[in-house]
């Protein structure tokens, strides 16, 4: 308690209240207020409907949902396995090509979403590699957007993990395969689920290198809310923003799911 | 991005094993890495340098860089930055002084909505922004959603969070007793904490600041959300360029520009992050 008097910290609860609201809890209220409201002219909706989440259920909103969590699923899968791959395999290389890979692994973080799907236009528009058009460029700008975030958390859970363990079974006559299988990969399974939440996340709401990418037939929620707002449509974009936080969430509650099982284990 | 936030959590020292080097097991990430993300960088580079005839050269670069599109661009670009940073510093230090040493009851809840916010998606903020300060919004505030303060309010709204983060995790490890002394000593909450919470929260708040300055400057989604007609930054631009009028030579030039500030800007990220990591050492 760094304030003795009662009137000094309502004083200060009452800004925090007011700061807390306007930054954290407003825009969430007023998504889901506009995701169910009919018409808003004055300080609350008017009427409330359900029709704006029929809709975002049904034809072009529902298809990208779809197109989402399938993007949302995949890069995640891949990302978390080249990670995992990358962390586990560069604790065991030379000291000097361990940092190099560390660099090169944190590197695309520093580069913008836009400019990563400006260069994927430039690179897979062209001959060796000519995908771009399709869905698979964006399912790879995703994979490489989440892989420094997937390596990262993999590679910090590594470094608090105690190698006494390995050791032991190691000396214990287990092959370099076994002791990954039964000891290195079930104490990482928490931070590798971790690491799945949080790919799954970003993924879900990628925005800038999918804005660059997407073909006609592999358009993603995000894309497609900016499509709506654009036409005015706020209050189905509301629907659909919600729609997707909603999706997010469940799938990060499921990851936490298997997290807290297998830890029990 | 806004991964940098979660996983940003300082690892403590590393127990090192000796064992024999197998480098070669990296090779398949390595190649996914370098065959689908350092040879398009590298093609990004090339491309800025090459002409609307196809010659080699700095051509395209001086043009770039001298027309006023995109020096205004750029200046709104740092300008937005330093100004969202430092609302963000501000106001996520004081909602986390608050959290941490005036608590109340929900306080942890609320600490925890944090963390989830962190992982939504930024143009969340613009949607809603419409609906508050949008020219039909509850608070009829006309065209002020459109002009870059309209912008630098909804990247202070979505980015404070990120400071508010490491504030809490540093404020956390300020030890009571410290500050109890410097009460008892005659101390008010003030000098308290000038002298003894702020310098020991600086490293993290530092490195706070700086990762917002990195995630702000690549801000793209509240800025084409938003839509505002004469606020354009730098990845507005290369989206433009890109997809709008598809002048690649152009949108390269920009983008290489752009990674250039924003490497420089993660340099000092991870520098200070492992400062901060050494300092807490050093203390234990």
């Amino acid at each position: 308690m760094l304030l003795w008097t009662r009137r000094s910290r309502v004083l200060l609860w009452a800004v925090f209240a007011v700061l807390f609201t306007a930054i954290v809890l407003a825009p969430l209220l007023m998504i889901v207020l506009a995701s169910v409201a009919g018409n808003w002219t004055g300080l609350l909706p008017g009427a409330l409907t359900g029709s704006h989440f029929a809709r975002a259920l049904s034809g072009e909103t529902f298809a990208s949902l779809s197109v989402s969590i399938q993007t949302g699923v995949i890069a995640s899968l891949v990302s978390v396995l080249l990670g995992t791959w990358a962390a586990l395999a560069s604790q065991s290389a030379p000291s000097k090509l361990r940092k190099a890979v560390d660099t090169l692994f944190h590197l695309p973080i520093a580069v913008p979403s836009v400019v990563l799907g400006l260069a994927m236009l430039v690179a897979f528009s062209r001959p060796p590699l000519a995908f771009n058009g399709t869905r698979w460029i964006v399912l790879l700008g995703h994979v490489m957007i989440l892989l420094p975030f997937s390596y990262s958390t993999v590679s910090a859970a590594i470094a608090r993990m105690d190698p006494l363990l390995a050791q032991a079974a190691a000396s214990l006559g287990a092959s370099p395969v076994r002791v990954l299988l039964r000891v290195r990969l079930p104490v990482l399974l928490p931070s590798i689920s971790a690491s799945a939440s949080l790919a799954l996340a970003m993924s879900m709401g990628e925005l800038g290198a999918t804005m660059m990418l997407y073909p006609p037939d592999w358009r993603t929620l995000p894309a497609s809310i900016f499509a709506l707002t654009d036409r005015g449509q706020v209050f189905l974009a509301s629907a659909s923003t919600v729609l997707l936080l909603a999706v997010t969430l469940a799938g990060v509650v499921i990851l936490g799911l298997a997290r807290g099982r297998a830890a029990q284990r | 991005m806004t991964g940098l936030a979660l996983t940003a959590v300082a690892a403590p020292a590393r127990r090192r094993e000796k064992r024999p080097g197998h480098g070669w097991l990296l090779l398949p990430p390595v190649l996914v890495l370098l065959g689908f993300f350092g040879y398009p960088l590298v093609l990004v580079v090339l491309q800025s340098l090459e002409s609307k005839t196809g010659e080699f050269g700095l051509s395209v670069w001086l043009d770039v860089l001298g027309s006023a599109e995109f020096r205004d661009a750029a200046w709104k670009t740092v300008a937005l930055a330093l100004g969202a940073t430092a609302g963000c510093v501000v106001l996520g230090t004081f909602l986390a002084l608050v959290i941490a040493f005036v608590p109340f009851p929900g306080a942890r809840t609320l600490s925890r909505l944090v963390d989830t916010v962190l992982a939504f998606p930024s143009f969340l903020i613009a949607l809603a922004f419409t609906f508050i300060y949008g020219s039909a919004g509850i608070l009829g505030a006309g065209g002020f959603l459109y002009s870059p303060f309209g912008i630098l309010l909804a990247e202070i709204t979505f980015y404070t969070p990120f400071v508010m983060r490491p504030a809490l995790a540093a404020f956390g490890q300020v030890s009571s007793a410290q500050m109890e002394v410097a009460a008892s000593l005659g101390a008010k909450p003030g000098r308290v904490l000038r002298q003894v919470i702020l310098p020991e929260a600086l490293p993290s708040l530092a490195s706070g600041a700086c990762l917002t300055m990195l995630l702000a400057m690549n801000e793209f989604g509240i800025v084409l959300f938003l839509g505002a007609k004469d606020v354009t930054t730098l990845p507005m631009l290369v989206y433009g360029k890109g997809i709008v009028t598809f002048d690649f030579p152009q949108a390269c030039v920009i983008a290489v520009v752009n990674v250039v500030f924003s490497l420089a800007l993660y340099g000092t990220y991870r520098r200070l992050t492992k400062g901060g990591q050494r300092a807490a050492v050093d203390q234990a």
